[in-house]
């Protein structure tokens, strides 16, 4: 059995992960603190891609990376980089697609932040910045796990745009998901069910490992 | 060491205007709650941005709008504590102390300091828990004790016993107390709570819908508010409308009685506040005095409660009488009550 897929997915799904935690943070951290219309307008765009058809989203993927479009042309021009029908493609697929779960899950744990633990570290002489990561952070480090967890998901997970903007090459962009459907395309029923029970012992080991995390913390006697 | 605050900031529904001065004794910011209290605290500690106005801490500008100064709260050197406490529930008591010796940089005197601290506050046995495992006390022991080691020049107070239970509020409130009145500087106490104001501080600021309606010791404060809302706020219950007749006489309008005061009666006056435990029975006839007829009656541990009215009318005079023990008999429904002069105050507005 080649295992390429198995591979690509989980590099794929790790370095998208690790992208929309920051991306994800970052946004819900200052947009939770600008003018309420300017919020409301930059939350309904950057939920959509959580709604939309994945096929739209490798729509607009296409428009911007494509061969033809300007930040493709700009990429190869200057890099000799072709961001299309690479294994990397999928990246931008699915931190698109991942993004919203980890900013609204991060936008709901900052906004539930108790901001007098913030104003009391002011007060004490400590800087913003510290009070970001030793004190913001670690309270919403809830709800932050969670939304990390719900990204590397989607991301592991992640289909129609992938298709679309890497397309599938066995052994170049095929990723669990794309070659699930290969297998069954080519009547290959019993290679499409090998893949499938990988993904779900992927899935299944991920959601235990938060849980047996969760239970840890309150076994330290934490708030 | 004093403060001085002049500032304006609109809010929901009123403009707070806090103008005053505090010096180096422990004065009570009182007032009812959403008057503006914990948002003055928050102005001073730079929290929240005034609209415009001057904060000035032992002569250091600490705000000014007009020379857009507008101190980061990491520079203003001032201690808050905040209602709910607000300690860092990830890291222990000991740690949460460290966080306000941000300041000293040296190890040694860090640990030290925080020693120290620990023990001065008995906290020491404490010293490796964490909030949610400590009692309501303890947490307000180690709030305090954070903001404490840090030196700040002035200590602010926001209702510190409203979280806690009744039955261990008045133990915490001796220890607060010995602290406010030992503290080197400016403290401020914010509260709701006039017994509590009059127990811990010297002097007094009155806020009502965001302004400042009378300052001053806060005995004073007490024998002579000015205003109704003031009246009110330091716990006075009876409120009679009443017009001026000269600088000493006001005529009450429930009883069509006059009755003589001692402080001055200012033009604008139209009401005169009478505390409950000032009124006492009289036989009819006797000066300042009012004739009444008892409504109801209830008793406390330690005092009863009558609630009269003029015989005909509706107006309600309240009367308390201290028990001398527990279990003292009811005294008889009054027929006639009496004030002396310097206990009626007159009232404005």
């Amino acid at each position: 059995m080649d295992w390429y897929p198995l591979w690509n997915s989980l590099r794929i799904a790790l370095i998208s992960c690790a992208a929309v935690f920051f991306l994800g943070i970052f946004a819900a951290y200052y947009i939770a603190r600008l003018p309420r219309m300017v919020k409301g307008v930059l939350d309904v765009l950057l939920t959509l891609p959580m709604v939309l058809p994945p096929t739209v989203v490798g729509y607009f993927l296409l428009l911007l990376f494509g061969a033809k479009r300007p930040l493709g042309v700009f990429f190869m021009q200057h890099f000799g980089v072709k961001l299309v029908m690479n294994w990397y493609s999928a990246i931008f697929a699915s931190i698109v697609v991942a993004f919203p779960l980890m900013y609204r899950t991060a936008r709901g744990a900052f906004e539930s932040f108790d901001e007098t633990l913030a104003w009391s570290a002011q007060t004490l002489g400590q800087s913003n910045t510290w009070i970001f990561w030793r004190v913001r952070m670690p309270a919403c480090r809830q709800g932050i796990l969670a939304g990390t967890v719900l990204a590397f998901a989607r991301a592991l997970g992640e289909y129609g745009a992938t298709s679309m903007i890497a397309g599938y090459t066995p052994g170049k962009t095929a990723t669990i998901a794309t070659t699930v459907y290969q297998l069954w395309r080519t009547n290959d029923e019993a290679g499409a069910l090998r893949w499938v029970m990988v993904d779900i012992v992927i899935s299944a080991v991920v959601l235990l490992a938060v849980n047996l995390l969760e239970k840890k913390q309150k076994a330290g006697g934490r708030q | 060491m004093s403060l001085e605050v002049h500032i304006e900031k609109k809010l929901d529904g009123f403009t707070l205007r806090a103008d005053f001065a505090a010096g180096n004794r422990s004065t009570a910011l009182l007032g009812a709650s959403g008057c503006g209290k914990s948002m003055t605290l928050r102005c001073i500690a730079g929290i929240v941005k005034p609209d415009r106005g001057r904060i000035l801490l032992d002569g250091r500008v600490l705000f000014d709008s007009e020379q857009h100064i507008d101190l980061p709260p990491q520079q203003r050197g001032v201690g808050l504590l905040f209602q709910n406490y607000a300690l860092f529930p990830n890291m222990t008591v000991e740690q949460n102390l460290l966080c306000g010796l941000k300041a000293e940089k040296d190890p040694a005197a860090r640990r030290a300091a925080c020693t120290e601290m620990l023990k001065a506050m008995r906290l020491e046995s404490l010293a490796k828990r964490y909030p949610a495992q400590l009692s309501g006390g303890q947490q307000q022991r180690t709030a305090l004790a954070r903001i404490l080691v840090g030196k700040p020049r002035i200590l602010m107070l926001d209702e510190p016993f409203s979280a806690l239970d009744s039955y261990l509020r008045e133990e915490v409130e001796g220890e607060v107390g010995s602290l406010l009145a030992n503290f080197a500087g400016t403290a401020l106490l914010v509260t709701h709570n006039r017994d509590e104001a009059y127990r811990l501080c010297r002097d007094m600021i009155i806020l009502n819908e965001g302004q400042v309606l009378r300052t001053g010791a806060t005995k004073e404060v007490f024998a002579d508010p000015g205003s109704v809302a003031a009246a009110r706020l330091t716990g006075c219950k009876n409120i009679l409308p009443c017009t001026r007749l000269d600088a000493h006489t006001v005529r009450l309008t429930g009883w069509n009685a006059a009755v003589t005061l001692t402080l001055p009666v200012p033009e604008g006056c139209t009401a005169v506040g009478i505390r409950a435990h000032d009124l006492a029975p009289c036989p009819p006839g006797t000066p300042n005095s009012i004739p009444v007829k008892a409504l109801s009656t209830s008793e406390n541990p330690f005092d009863w409660n009558f609630i009269c009215s003029p015989p005909e009318g509706t107006e309600q005079l309240w009367w308390k009488v201290s028990k001398t023990t527990l279990s003292a008999p009811a005294p008889l429904p009054p027929r006639c009550l009496w004030a002396p002069p310097e206990s009626i105050m007159p009232l404005q507005g």
